[in-house]
């Protein structure tokens, strides 16, 4: 499932306050722990490798992220609560509530929701989102003030939001069609034996060179992401914490810690009460649900 | 005590003997300090030069486990200035009923309709609260029973609207009014006044990248002719006159990349000055600077056209919409916006300024400015040529 998770439009000329915080948090509710990416998976190159002995670096890195996308197929659908943290320099917290509820699309991209609880004045508004496999998503803004259902279009971002040290872009291109893969070796991280698999972003408007991503090879989940900015230098490291299992498949991290090597700030992120298989249905990520939505 | 209110009331009585026993209800809202400072002395005799206002709005929220919820939101404000901007109103009071295919709701109810950014030509359910703000997009609650039936094939929403909202207008000592001022009685085409029951219908669907809307109206016009009359002491009043219409309205909205595209149009017949055709059609595009860690940046540019001549009837008759959207997406969410709406024959417009930011988890500062650009050529907005203003506002969150 393609995952774009682009938000851009803005909200309406008077009413902008909201918007510009939404995009801050719009990011966090793609997370590929929250939206698995599945079965889209480009599988070519399986044939050839029949005849091939040796798989390429960059066949095997790409085989490593089908995998690890393969292995979250079919959960059907979730919701979880989210606390994020952000941490200036000087130590300052600000504290960000968002819930975010996904339903899985079988031909096409996850509809996504995202209702913003904190800080107060973004209070009910509310996020939608049809992901496509192909093509631009189809993307709407709640705002609940003028009772508007606000139609933005969707586009990239690679900047931080709102002072947080995700980019959007941090979330969205976790999908497999997002890069291009070239796997570099095998590693003990943590006592546990990984995979690193290097990755370059396919859009031209991405905030990076590279990201260097660590799978472990048990179970294919992502533990520590380094993200190289356009200077080739090290920017950030994304370090994912204490997987659990839901429902007897799905791993799910209970927290995200984000930490900006250049300006020496950082972002925790904090999953609380996952809940799968909620019966969700299309009409609970329709326009006319985000009116209601609560 | 209106209708509106006693209807209010009465629906709140309802819930507290129903809610008894139940789950806790919701309770969030946000309380703000206002000041208006005029950069210019006052045209008209009584007028107050400068203000203070404070305002609350809260909502009260319950859902059963039927998943019918009611929404209560209340709202007061007090002006030191303008009597007539002190004022109390239910914005909500209404209970909803959502279902797999269809949605009814009943009770004081506000609806959002359109797609554009400079005015809003075909959102026409609630009357606007016009001493609220000059934008209009303060509405007044309104009494309303609708159905909305959700097909494979789009939305089609039906509406019985019972009871008629007068709109709102400064008063004598108030400023950004006109002269006279409106606070007489309002004029009815209508026999039945303001009890006149109204019906709306309307039918949208998405396809693609595509958003459509089309929807019908029947009943007491939401904006009032003005009529000259004299009071018993033979001094001139405006009176609002509000005639029955039937208004027409499409609009339309298509997204391709980073670009959202915009149309909506009107067709209205009914009112004394002859039937007309209005439309606001225009595009905003967003982009974001990586060097400005991540800014992003809004560019809003719209044409507004209506077809009535007297320059009395609108402001909007020629005119382009030009906006600037700045949002820096820091920690306090800081944000600026600017707008030039001005028309092209006379050059007459208004520039708008609006910038905010948070102040902590629960407190938002705001900065508003309004600036009136060769007023004096444009009918209705030479009434303001001398209040251009800023206004500074504290909000608390709760």
């Amino acid at each position: 499932m393609k995952n774009i998770f682009k938000l851009s439009g803005k909200c309406c000329f008077r009413s902008g306050n909201i918007s510009l915080f939404i995009v801050g948090f719009v990011l966090i509710l793609m997370p590929g722990n929250l939206l698995p990416l599945s079965t889209c998976a480009d599988t070519h190159g399986e044939g050839e490798n029949k005849n091939k002995p040796l798989i390429s670096a960059e066949q095997k890195g790409l085989d490593i992220a089908i995998e690890a996308d393969q292995r979250d197929a079919g959960f059907g659908d979730s919701m979880v609560e989210l606390t994020m943290i952000l941490k200036n320099r000087h130590g300052e917290e600000s504290i960000r509530k968002i819930r975010n509820r996904v339903l899985e699309k079988q031909d096409d991209g996850d509809r996504l929701l995202i209702i913003f609880d904190r800080p107060r004045d973004v209070k009910g508004t509310v996020f939608l989102s049809f992901t496509h496999i192909a093509g631009p998503d189809d993307q709407w803004l709640y705002l609940p003030a003028l009772k508007r259902v606000k139609r933005i279009s969707s586009n990239s971002k690679s900047g931080p939001f709102m002072g947080s040290e995700f980019a959007y872009e941090d979330f969205v291109s976790q999908e497999v069609k997002k890069y291009s893969y070239l796997y570099l070796r095998d590693e003990v991280l943590d006592g546990r034996d990984t995979f690193v698999v290097e990755r370059y972003p396919g859009d031209p408007k991405s905030g990076y060179t590279r990201q260097m991503v660590w799978y472990d090879k048990q179970g294919y989940l992502i533990q520590k992401i380094d993200y190289y900015d356009r200077k080739d230098e090290l920017l950030k490291t994304l370090t994912y914490k204490n997987y659990k299992q839901y429902i007897g498949k799905y791993w799910r991290a209970d927290e995200m810690y984000m930490v900006n090597h250049q300006t020496g700030k950082s972002t925790r992120l904090v999953f609380k009460n996952y809940k799968f298989r909620n019966s969700f249905t299309d009409r609970d990520f329709d326009r006319n649900s985000l009116k209601r939505v609560r | 005590m209106n209708a509106g209110t006693k209807m209010a009331l009465l629906c709140v009585l309802v819930v507290v003997f129903a809610v008894k026993g139940s789950a806790a209800l919701e309770l969030t809202g946000h309380a703000e300090v206002e000041g208006k400072y005029f950069l210019n002395e006052p045209m008209y005799d009584e007028q107050v030069k400068d203000s203070g206002s404070l305002s609350v709005r809260t909502e009260l929220y319950h859902e059963w486990k039927n998943s019918l919820s009611f929404t209560l939101v209340p709202f007061y404000r007090y002006d030191n200035a303008d009597e007539e901007r002190t004022h109390f109103d239910i914005r909500e009071a209404i209970f909803l009923w959502p279902r797999e295919s269809y949605e009814l709701s009943a009770g004081i109810g506000k609806v959002f309709w359109g797609v554009t950014e400079a005015i809003h030509l075909v959102d026409i359910i609630n009357q606007t609260d016009w001493v609220e703000s000059l934008d209009g997009e303060e509405k007044l609650g309104q009494p309303m029973v609708n159905l909305t039936l959700l097909t494979g094939y789009g939305t089609w929403d039906f509406f019985v609207l019972p009871y008629f909202r007068e709109r709102t207008f400064q008063g004598s000592k108030g400023r950004l009014r006109f002269d006279p001022p409106i606070d007489t009685g309002a004029v009815y085409e209508s026999g039945e006044k303001e009890r006149r029951v109204d019906y709306a219908v309307r039918y949208s669907n998405t396809a693609g990248n595509w958003d459509i809307g089309v929807s019908h109206f029947n009943g007491t016009t939401r904006e009032p002719a003005y009529l000259l009359q004299f009071d018993k002491d033979s001094n001139p009043v405006i009176v609002p006159y509000y005639e029955i219409i039937n208004q027409t309205g499409i609009d339309l909205q298509c997204v391709t990349g980073a670009w959202l595209w915009k149309f909506e149009g009107i067709y209205r017949s009914g009112q004394d000055d002859g039937d007309f055709f209005a439309m606001d059609a225009g595009l905003e595009y967003t982009f974001s600077i990586a060097y400005l860690r991540g800014a992003d940046i809004g560019l809003i540019a719209e044409y507004l056209y209506d077809s009535r001549k007297s320059e009395l009837n609108t402001f909007y008759n020629d005119d382009y919409m030009i906006g600037l959207r700045i949002a820096l997406n820091d920690v306090a969410g800081s944000e600026a916006l600017f707008g030039l709406v001005q028309d092209f024959d006379n050059g007459s417009g208004i520039f708008l300024m609006e910038a905010s930011r948070r102040l902590g988890d629960n407190w938002k500062g705001e900065l508003e400015s309004y600036i009136f650009v060769n007023a004096e050529k444009d009918a209705l907005l030479n009434f303001l040529r001398k209040d251009d203003f800023f206004r500074l506002a504290i909000t608390y969150y709760f």
